[in-house]
């Protein structure tokens, strides 16, 4: 590789070797350089990834393969780990707090991810007109990302009090009752995704933008001479033509929705490591950690993190089918 | 409608509804951080009193006192600093020398490596958390800030950011050009790929800062709130009640972790946005 690149640049124009003292005996030296440069040529780029690999290595791959291990067995905080073979998964499987956490991690996705994507869409488009002050829309819409999942947790929380808060008083001019959004469990998951869809909708709105402003103009010439409206427009050519881009929110959504942990157990205050007084949002992480760090029994907790990567495999593998099927239809 | 349709392209003037529906966005978007400075303005007992204050009240300045002295907001402030200014820093680097080679050096397993970085991205944080902890007991680092920096030093993400970066930003015959001078690989880095890359990796850096400064999961667990905290965890523990809950003084120290990273969006939000939208869309 070394010497074609050489070849193909270097042959007339410039000299291969313009180190200062030529003559006296060249090719010792420049086999010596020659050696050093091809490989230098050859391992450099191995040094030069190996970082990340290290790295996964140790704090990812080595630690999820451990987690595998504890998983089948009995393990306390500072214990001996006795073998147990698959006693902790088919425990899980006995036991209603899992399939508690498994529903409350699927519906709480599901009302934060499905709301927050199709605002996001909806957001890009608004934004993708020209504006004055665009700036300050973009940023503004921004904003909420920067705020950190305990910050925006704790203003929330106090938002949706019951007795006191904004929320129920913003309801209660408009004529509605008072909501309990603490310990009725479909109010309390609908704040929790709140919260979710607010710290994350502008993100994707600005993804969204950047897809929709690489759509060829002559898409949408060829649709309006086609007498088709701007919402038929927005149907037909805008969101085909960003289908990878709203293909990658929906995995990256789904990914974080599955591991959410601080927002339920911050909402739930003094009660938030069991997801509220009857568990009814407690998700798999709050499990995994009133399994591991409460209770102390680590060889369950494991299990419960082994399901949930389980459950991040099936979604890939459903991801690869959809991406398959795309490419067939198109 | 013909003349009309020939002129329209995806960039449509806004009308009214365009401005009053992105207003809405707007208002949804900054009312609650607002709030947080209302809340944090009067007394505890006030910000439990139906009906809310919506206007800023007297006891800022005695509530930022509060947290500053009786909770070490200012010692989790340092901490957040130093644990995110850390792992950004490394993070760019090992992402652009990782990103540098997998855009522009021949090696062989390339993309399968580059593959095996892509997929290492939906392993969660949570599948890693048990034996670490287990190793930092072991190691007598609970609370000590290296248990957050080691584990990030470098990001999936960062590194595919770079390579995407380099990928069209970084020509080839620049590279080979160097080498033709008998440049090594480091002087390579040093004089060709920082000079091309630093627009992204200032980009990079910042959405690094933000997302460390931000990280909740796993330093709630190597860190507790009475030790050495990051600015997360130091509020995890005010709003869980370890002290007394007082909600001026939470939403204070909710505003303290949240405006320093604010101020910088403000002044650095154009940049913030356009590397959003780079990194994602070339996916």
């Amino acid at each position: 590789m070394a010497t074609s690149v050489r070849a193909a640049t270097g042959d007339g124009t410039a000299p291969p070797d313009p180190s200062p003292p030529p003559p006296p005996s060249p090719p010792a030296p420049s086999r010596w350089r020659g050696r050093l440069y091809r490989w230098d040529l050859k391992a450099t780029p191995y040094a030069f990834v190996s970082p990340f690999f290290l790295c996964f290595a140790a704090f990812g791959l080595f630690p999820l393969i451990y987690t595998g291990w504890l998983s089948l067995h009995r393990v306390e905080l500072g214990g001996e780990a006795q073998w147990r073979g698959l006693d902790n998964y088919t425990a899980l499987w006995g036991s209603d707090f899992f399939w508690n956490a498994l529903a409350n991690t699927f519906t709480i996705g599901v009302i934060s991810t499905v709301p927050q994507l199709l605002m996001a869409l909806g957001l890009a488009h608004l934004l993708n007109y020209k504006l004055r002050g665009r700036g300050f829309f973009r940023v503004a819409v921004l904003a909420p990302y920067a705020t950190s999942i305990a910050a925006a947790t704790l203003v929330f929380a106090q938002l949706f009090n019951s007795d006191y808060g904004l929320i129920n008083t913003v309801l209660g001019w408009v004529g509605f009752d008072p909501v309990d959004w603490e310990s009725s469990k479909w109010p309390a998951q609908i704040a929790i995704s709140v919260i979710v869809i607010w710290r994350w909708t502008g993100y994707n709105a600005l993804i969204y933008l950047a897809a929709m402003q690489a759509v060829p103009q002559d898409l949408y010439e060829a649709a309006s001479l086609d007498g088709a409206s701007r919402f038929r427009q927005f149907i037909s050519v805008t969101i085909p033509s960003i289908r990878p881009t709203i293909l990658f929110t929906i995995v990256v959504s789904t990914i974080g929705a599955t591991q959410l942990f601080g927002e339920p157990m911050l909402y739930g205050g003094s009660l938030g490591v069991s997801g509220g007084s009857g568990n009814q949002f407690q998700t798999l992480s709050l499990l995994m950690y009133e399994k591991g760090w409460i209770t102390g029994a680590l060889g369950q907790a494991s299990a419960i993190a082994w399901v949930m990567l389980l459950i991040l495999l099936l979604i890939g593998a459903a991801r690869l089918l959809v991406a398959r099927l795309n490419k067939e239809s198109a | 409608m013909r003349t009309f349709g020939q002129r329209a392209g995806r960039q449509h003037h806004a009308g009214p509804l365009t401005y009053i529906l992105l207003g809405l966005a707007a208002l949804v978007s900054l009312f609650p951080l607002y709030w947080n400075l209302v809340a944090a303005s009067h007394t505890g007992e006030r910000v439990v009193e139906a009906p809310a204050p919506l206007l800023p009240g007297p006891r800022l300045f005695d509530n930022l006192t509060f947290a500053w002295n009786q909770v070490d907001m200012g010692e989790a402030l340092v901490n957040t600093t130093v644990v995110a200014g850390l792992v950004a820093l490394s993070t760019v680097l090992f992402s652009t020398l990782a990103g540098f080679a997998f855009a522009k050096l021949p090696f062989r397993g390339r993309n399968v490596l580059l593959a095996l970085v892509v997929a290492t991205m939906t392993i969660p944080p949570q599948l890693s958390v048990i034996p670490l902890y287990r190793i930092i007991t072991d190691l007598g680092w609970v609370d000590q800030l290296q248990s957050v920096v080691l584990p990030s030093l470098v990001a999936a993400f960062g590194v595919f950011f770079m390579r995407q970066y380099l990928l069209e930003a970084l020509p080839v015959e620049l590279v080979e050009a160097a080498r033709m001078d008998g440049a090594h690989s480091l002087r390579i880095i040093w004089h060709v790929v920082f000079p091309v890359a630093r627009p992204a990796m200032a980009v990079l850096g910042m959405l690094v800062f933000v997302q460390a400064w931000n990280d909740f999961f796993w330093p709630f667990i190597a860190l507790t709130p009475d030790g050495s905290p990051t600015l997360q965890v130091a509020l995890a523990g005010l709003g869980s009640g370890n002290h007394t809950i007082n909600q001026a003084v939470v939403l204070t120290g909710a505003l303290i972790s949240t405006v320093p990273l604010l101020l910088v969006f403000a002044v650095l939000g154009k940049h913030i946005v356009g590397g959003i939208t780079s990194g994602a869309v070339k996916n």
